[in-house]
């Protein structure tokens, strides 16, 4: 602990801190470069749609002794379709059959059944129209455009507009990059998959929301100081909050991992595997997109208003000065002080002006 | 870090204890609520207990749209074709706008299931051998003369005529006990141009009449008995009677005119819901009869209309009346004055505009107002079933050890309280879960366990606020007391925004999505209200409470509080000081 610990309070006390908003334009290019390599991935390869979506058959059979390739052909012969079949960690197979009829699929399974040396009671079916994944997949969409604009409104009340455009374009950032990453590496989409991208929807919110939150708090006074401008107390919140937000992460992560360990390796297939998979995939890319891309949006967008940019100009005017004047000359990661002391040293005029003595924070606070 | 002034809420912190108390005594009612309405555990869905389910979508090809209240009366008919195959236990529910889901526990037929389910038609027009109101008191075997099914102009006969000659024994199990007033008719008559041609039936054998062939072997007997001993009154023998019946061989039933139960002796099925082309409630301007309902019959419809019609026509009351027989259950049975020939009846009475439409619809679509398709049933045996109920609970724990590892080498005796309040969480989860089951119709499936181990993380983030802000306010060189105070109202608040914005997208998802979507969407939302509760009601109370105690305050090393390692400034003693109101003030005194 001590040594994140530590990490937390050297962050908190801005003795390091890493100038998120500064590099802005490096991650900017690097998301730029997986998002677009993710639209290849999906116009290229496209998405590896399961078989709720084409509409088919999946059995799973119990415990056999039946080798894969044997089963294939059964598979093959009993239904008249193309069959994939798929050893299960359970010892069991998992036998999909697209562009099966949902009324042949009983004669099917008995066939099966008997090919395969089993009770066709013992037989998982999972049968499927060929409009059932679309219907899925469009209410989907449905939710996803109704949940955008919900949470748009909501933040743009709760927050402000810029903010909610940031976490708007951080949310699709991170949509687009999980279903990249399935149209590259090839993993199957199934209803599961889009029961764990929407969840993302609420959860990679949750990290943006967090470092708004701070800094909404600590901008609330920006105007009455002019030691700091609107990008820098951006960057102090994130880092303020970096801590947070890792934990944050790692925490939903976990239990995360735990699905897919179990899902992927034990059950070898289903819904468990395809909900965290994605979850695991989309979790990671919102984390990342609220710290690298959310924020400093926010911040460039800000520092568009007249009002961020006069405190820009006055900042900037009053570091050259101070420049002149002291050779210490603080750099904007040293300035990392609390807001409220920078509100506070606009009424205390005595306070030093960024230097090392920020480090030490609070008693500049306390002085007004 | 800005706003000092609305830090603290005294009262917050003043009675911790009320707090937990209040959550405590939550948690014991519902608990003790779980144990009284003896569900004790979630009920499980079909993916998890084993079992079949299907779900239909409803087609908006036949003219009638897809509306709740059509997709009630589809639902409504289903629950009883499905439960009538001898399990209680399936449900059928709409889903979404156009969705219907089937569950059919394991250990049920679920190829009968499905073909119950989905078909449309199970509507027959059988010739009425023999009627006669049940009398609510019990037992009116006596078959003697009453008032006609129909509530007006047909008197009815004496059921006496017919009886003996039926054949076959065909009383068996299921259906529903729904009772649903239907339509009295009483007159069916010709439509208005109706072409008075003959076209005699030359079909004899295989329309009914009543008597006719096959009235000898002990079947008619039993038959008989069965029509003897039933009381449509009883909604039990209502449940049972006539179901299962074979379209080709005679049958009991009952049905409801009036308000008063009617138990019918019927033949062969005349004319199968099938050959209905289409009905429609109109109403008659021209005669003034009020709401009528006109059929159209297909070409082979209409001949065996036109046949059984002649039939009917010459016989007594009540056995010139057809039974409408729905799902087993006599709808309307109108009597007959004349040969209907041309395709083309209407059927009048007393009806209501309401009445008139309900029974065109049945007319028009068989039982189901709306036509179905299946998109997808899932068989899951209970083996499978079980093993995945056993990975799912096995992935919890797995990720619930995870966080605890996490959390205790991060935030060493802090974890306690974060653990103490996940306990709490879990607790309030699984009970409410478990009401839920029986309360509406909840089910646990898959997708929601895993939507509840996602919200252990969720729940842990909650706490990963609060502690963050803690450690934010001592390493400022508070001491743990007022810190607590005021980094509570700043992560309350956050929480709150965050697990609001969870909030809507389980919301969002659970209304708008379909199948397993919702489930997942259901227990995320339902977990991340809990987790509200949890951090407002259990988990600040406890900091307030723990804060006060030695091992915390002071900082110990374990405590996950130790000013040191945390980095705090050098301590301002003098803030140490009547926690919460000190904090606030403490700026101005020291300037």
């Amino acid at each position: 602990m001590s040594k994140l610990g530590n990490l937390g309070a050297r962050l908190h006390h801005g003795e390091i801190s890493y100038d998120f908003v500064g590099k802005r334009k490096i991650w900017y290019g690097i998301s730029i470069l997986i998002t677009i390599t993710a639209i290849v991935g999906l116009a290229v390869r496209g998405l590896n749609m399961g078989i709720d979506f084409q509409g088919g058959a999946v059995f799973t059979t119990p415990k056999t002794s039946v080798s894969v390739a044997q089963a294939e052909e059964y598979a093959s012969q009993a239904a008249g379709h193309e069959a994939v079949v798929q050893k299960l960690g359970t010892g069991g197979l998992r036998i999909q059959i697209a562009g099966m009829d949902t009324g042949k699929s009983d004669a099917t399974k008995a066939e099966l059944a008997k090919d395969l040396n089993l009770n066709p009671e013992a037989i998982n079916a999972d049968l499927v129209g060929p409009s059932w994944g679309e219907q899925i997949a469009n209410k989907a969409w449905e939710g996803l455009g109704i949940f955008m604009v919900l949470v748009v409104i909501y933040l743009a009340i709760a927050f402000e507009w810029r903010m909610a455009v940031a976490a708007l374009v951080a949310l699709i950032h991170d949509i687009t990059i999980t279903t990249g990453i399935y149209a590259l590496v090839g993993f199957e989409v199934t209803p599961g998959t889009i029961i764990g991208l929407l969840t993302i929807l609420g959860y990679s919110l949750y990290d943006t929301v967090v470092v708004f939150d701070s800094l909404k708090e600590q901008t609330k006074d920006i105007t009455r100081q002019t030691r700091l401008t609107y990008s820098d107390i951006a960057n102090q919140s994130i880092n303020g909050t970096l801590v947070r937000s890792i934990n944050t992460t790692v925490v939903a992560l976990l239990p995360v991992a735990g699905l897919l360990f179990i899902g992927g390796g034990f059950l070898g297939a289903g819904t468990l595997n395809d909900i965290s998979l994605s979850l695991f995939v989309g979790l990671a890319a919102g984390a990342y997109s609220s710290i690298f891309i959310a924020t400093p949006l926010v911040a460039d967008l800000k520092e568009r208003e007249p009002q961020m940019k006069a405190l820009k100009k006055r900042v900037l005017a009053k570091r050259a000065q101070a420049a002149a004047e002291d050779e210490l000359v603080g750099s904007r990661s040293v300035a990392a002080g609390e807001p409220e002391d920078a509100a506070a040293a606009v009424v205390g005029p005595r306070n030093q002006p960024a230097s090392r003595g920020r480090g030490r924070g609070r008693p500049s606070g306390k002085r007004q | 870090m800005a706003a000092p002034k609305r830090g603290r809420s005294a009262s917050a912190q003043s009675k911790p204890g009320r707090s937990l108390a209040f959550i405590l005594i939550a948690i014991v009612a519902l608990t003790g609520g779980m144990f009284a309405s003896g569900h004790t555990t979630p009920r499980l869905g079909i993916d998890l207990a084993g079992g079949t389910s299907i779900t239909l979508q409803a087609k908006a090809d036949q003219g009638s749209a897809i509306n709740k209240a059509n997709m009630d009366t589809a639902v409504d008919i289903m629950n009883r074709r499905v439960n009538g195959l001898g399990v209680s236990e399936a449900e059928v529910q709409t889903q979404g706008t156009s969705n219907i889901i089937v569950n059919i526990p394991k250990g049920t037929n679920s190829e009968e299931a499905r073909q119950q389910v989905g078909t449309t038609a199970k509507l027959y027009f059988r010739p009425v051998l023999a009627s006669e109101p049940s009398t609510p008191a019990g037992q009116s075997p006596s078959p003697s003369p009453t008032s006609s099914p129909s509530g007006s102009p047909s008197p009815s006969g004496s059921p006496t005529a017919s009886g003996e000659k039926a054949s076959s024994s065909s009383a068996s199990p299921s259906a529903s006990a729904t009772t649903q007033g239907r339509a009295v008719t009483d007159a069916l008559k010709a439509d208005s141009n109706p072409s008075p041609s003959a076209t005699p039936s030359t079909s004899a054998s295989a329309t009914p009449s009543a008597p006719a062939s096959d009235g000898t072997d002990g079947g008619t007997a039993a038959l008989q008995a069965a029509y003897t001993k039933l009381n449509c009154a009883k909604a039990s023998e209502r449940a049972t009677a006539g179901q299962n019946a074979k379209p080709g061989e005679p049958t009991v039933a009952c049905g409801q005119i009036n308000k008063v139960w009617y138990k019918y002796l019927l033949g062969p099925s005349a004319v199968d819901g099938t050959e209905v082309k289409k009905a429609q409630a109109v109403y008659d301007t021209q005669t003034a009869a009020g709401w009528q309902v006109q059929m159209n019959f297909t070409s082979s419809g209409a001949k065996k209309f036109a046949d059984i019609t002649g039939q009917l026509a010459q016989k007594q009351q009540p056995q010139n009346e057809f039974g409408i027989v729905l799902d087993g259950e006599v709808v309307s049975s109108p009597y007959v004055s004349q040969s209907i020939t041309g395709g083309q009846a209407e059927i009048s009475g007393s009806f209501t505009q309401e009445e008139a439409q309900s029974l065109a619809n049945v007319l028009s679509y068989g039982a189901l107002p709306l036509s179905f398709k299946e998109q997808s049933v899932t068989t899951v045996t209970a083996a499978l079933g079980g093993e995945q109920l056993h990975a799912g609970l096995l992935a919890g724990a797995i990720g619930l050890a995870l966080v605890v590892v996490y959390l205790v080498i991060y935030y060493r005796g802090l974890s306690l309280v974060a653990m103490a309040s996940l306990v709490t969480s879990a607790i309030l989860t699984y009970v409410l879960m478990s009401l839920l089951g029986p309360a509406i119709g909840f089910a646990l499936n898959l997708p929601a366990v895993c939507g509840a181990i996602v919200a252990i993380g969720i729940t842990a983030d909650s706490f990963i606020v609060f502690f963050e802000r803690i450690r934010d306010e001592i390493r400022q060189g508070r001491s743990l007391r007022p810190a607590v105070e005021r980094a509570w109202p700043r992560a309350r608040r956050t929480i709150l925004v965050s697990d609001f914005v969870s909030f809507l997208a389980a919301a969002v998802l659970f209304i708008v999505t379909v199948g397993k979507v919702q489930g997942f969407a259901f227990t995320l939302g339902l977990t991340t209200v809990l987790d509200v509760v949890v951090v407002f009601f259990f988990t600040k109370p406890l900091m307030t409470i723990l804060a006060r105690r030695k091992f915390f305050a002071q900082g110990h090393k374990w405590s996950g509080l130790d000013p040191k390692s945390l980095g705090a400034k050098p301590p301002l003693r003098r803030t140490r000081r009547p926690a919460g109101p000190a904090a606030g003030s403490v700026d101005p005194k020291e300037a």
